[in-house]
């Protein structure tokens, strides 16, 4: 951020930019079109939001006015949003920790010298992450059914896709494909330790688990703080894992994740108030994750 | 913007492959290891490869079955084997709209990754290795990038490709598809670990522009980002759903996700679609797997980069 001011202060001072037209060349491709693709849409979807349709009288004809914040006020007041995103959060509470538990477990183990045929088992479980969240919902979509199911004798006695369990299934199928991707992610991050650093602590008598306690899980810190952020930012765009689950369970509302509230609102259609929510979902997503990775590196200097 | 794992990762101390040399600890602290942990840990891994791999062969199983023995017959074992039948079948119905489908998704992510690779790595290794003014600002703004969902965009696009009358087109999934703020992050990175000044300097004296500098050395240099790059877009590109969800209604047009998607919604009404869905649900996921196992080499040094603080 510093230079920014630099940069408008002593402009002329500065030498002449070398090869001004490389530069341009590189550069002008991916600007042009994160302008068009990412600047502009968060800029159309700020103003679109703030629009509100007034009507000369009942019958009078529609028109698209200019109201500040009106819609945000709508937003506040609309239970089912504030239900769904209610929901995520619940989902993200449970989800996020169980799926990094269980990937911060297997990249330990598959670091200890426990484990034996550590290639098979890095690719096994990375392999679900090969299957896009449509595919992988269907799949689940079919086991957890009662007469599809290879193991009918669990699903009929346990309605999965029952209003109870059905934010749980899901859950599984999300946890099912992105274990394998963020233990991999601490792996390498745990593989990049020199082995020095442990053979102090053997010497002294301490076993894999104190070593993966005191040693391991601190230095992976980084990545696992990375791999938290992604499935924060992940949990609260939840979209096509439950609007697959729909064709399994009607316990699946066309509002049941936020981004559902924003695709149903869009069909109504009510833009305004669709682009609303996407601006409310992507400060909330922002702030959740930004608060976050404060809050552990603030835990960190302690 | 300490680069400590990365320095890391390039220089890979220790080899990702597990091998004797590499793990100290097999020969060192093997008789501490009691067998009871090794046992406890193997049952672990064991158990998870079941609950990883049984849906997938599951999905194998039921693909290799006729409509009938889906119903009837133990699902984790075969049946009469009827796979290529039954693929034989899926590629027959309704004129081949799945092939069409696997083609559309082959385009929308192979290309689409491919040009999203080639943009972010031309302006990262600008970002790297020129100095101009604004150059901090660029890079701060795609960082913000990088945090917006990009599910957040899927609405907003929508109204502005419907104002310019390009919603149900190929361009309405293509285009926002190759902008990857991310490459552009990793490449940065990696580009001013991985390229020396030096080396520009030196092809510089030699006569080459800069433009050819990049294209024939530096490129090559960068080649373990930019594949990163290239799978992590061509994974979101393929597992888009989004976008296509709320740009296309034709159905010449969908990527085989939502093709799939659009037919599972359908069982209810049309439960013949069922071995269709099971069949292009198993063909669609090979694609993956196979870019996966062709380029882990890559994928696997250039993970741990992102994981940079």
């Amino acid at each position: 951020m510093t230079t920014t001011s630099t940069v408008a202060a002593v402009p002329r001072r500065r030498r002449v930019v070398q090869h001004k037209r490389a530069i341009a060349f590189f550069i002008l491709p991916f600007g042009v079109l994160f302008t068009l693709f990412y600047l502009i849409p968060i800029g159309y979807a700020i103003y679109q939001s703030m629009l509100v349709v007034e009507r000369d009288g009942t019958f009078g004809e529609a028109q698209e006015v200019f109201g500040w914040f009106q819609q945000y006020v709508l937003v506040f007041q609309n239970g089912p949003f504030w239900r769904s995103v209610g929901r995520v959060l619940l989902f993200g509470i449970v989800q996020v920790p169980v799926m990094l538990g269980l990937a911060l477990l297997f990249a330990l183990l598959l670091d200890s010298p426990l484990v034996r045929g550590k290639k098979f088992f890095r690719l096994a479980f990375f392999v679900p992450y090969a299957v896009p969240g449509v595919i992988a919902a269907i799949m689940w979509g079919f086991l957890f059914s009662p007469n599809l199911s290879p193991f009918t004798a669990v699903t009929k006695n346990i309605d999965f896709l029952g209003a109870d369990l059905v934010l749980w299934s899901i859950a599984n199928v999300v946890t099912w494909v992105f274990v394998g991707y963020n233990m991999l992610i601490i792996y390498s991050s745990l593989l990049a330790i020199p082995t020095e650093i442990y053979e102090a602590a053997r010497l002294d008598g301490a076993g894999q688990a104190r070593i993966a306690w005191s040693i391991k899980i601190p230095l992976v810190r980084p990545a696992i703080v990375l791999t938290a952020i992604f499935s924060i930012i992940g949990t609260l765009q939840l979209l096509a894992e439950p609007q697959v689950f729909r064709s399994f369970s009607s316990a699946v509302t066309n509002t049941f994740t936020p981004n559902m509230t924003v695709y149903a609102t869009a069909s109504v259609p009510n833009a305004s108030l669709a682009a609303a929510f996407s601006v409310v979902l992507a400060l909330a997503t922002f702030i959740l994750s930004f608060t976050f990775l404060k809050f552990t590196q603030r835990k960190e200097a302690e | 913007m300490s680069s400590t794992t990365l320095d890391q990762n390039t220089k890979q101390p220790r080899s990702l492959k597990p091998s004797k040399a590499s793990d100290p600890s097999a020969s060192a602290g093997s008789l501490k290891e009691s067998l009871l942990s090794r046992t406890g840990a193997m049952l672990i891994m064991g158990i998870f490869t079941l609950y990883f791999l049984i849906p997938i062969w599951w999905l194998f199983v039921a693909s290799s079955k006729s409509q009938g023995q889906l119903l009837t017959t133990n699902g984790l074992w075969f049946a009469d084997f009827n796979l290529f039948q039954n693929i034989g079948d899926l590629f027959a119905y309704r004129d081949g709209v799945f092939l069409r489908w696997m083609g559309n998704s082959v385009l929308y992510a192979g290309l689409g990754g491919l040009v999203a690779t080639i943009i972010a790595g031309m302006c990262g290794y600008a970002l790297a290795k020129y100095r101009f003014p604004g150059r901090e600002v660029i890079f701060n703004v795609v960082l913000g990038g990088v945090l917006v969902p990009a599910t957040a965009l899927a609405l907003p696009l929508f109204l502005l490709f419907s104002q310019a009358q390009l919603t149900n087109t190929f361009w309405a999934v293509f285009l926002p598809s190759i902008v990857s703020p991310f490459g552009v992050y990793l490449t940065r990175i990696f580009a001013a670990q991985s390229v020396p000044d030096e080396l520009i300097e030196a092809s510089r004296i030699d006569g080459a522009g800069e433009i050819r500098t990049f294209f024939t050395v530096s490129i090559r240099l960068m080649a373990p980002a930019l594949v990163t790059v290239f799978l992590f877009q061509f994974v979101a590109i393929w597992n888009n759903f989004f976008l296509p969800l709320i740009m296309l209604r034709s159905e010449e047009l969908f990527p085989v996700t939502f093709g799939l998607y659009a037919w599972n919604t359908q069982l209810n009404q049309v439960p013949e679609l069922r071995p269709y869905v099971l069949i292009g649900a198993l063909l669609s996921i090979i694609p993956l797997i196979v870019t996966f196992l062709l380029l882990q080499r890559f994928w696997r040094s250039g993970l741990g980069t992102g994981s940079l603080k």
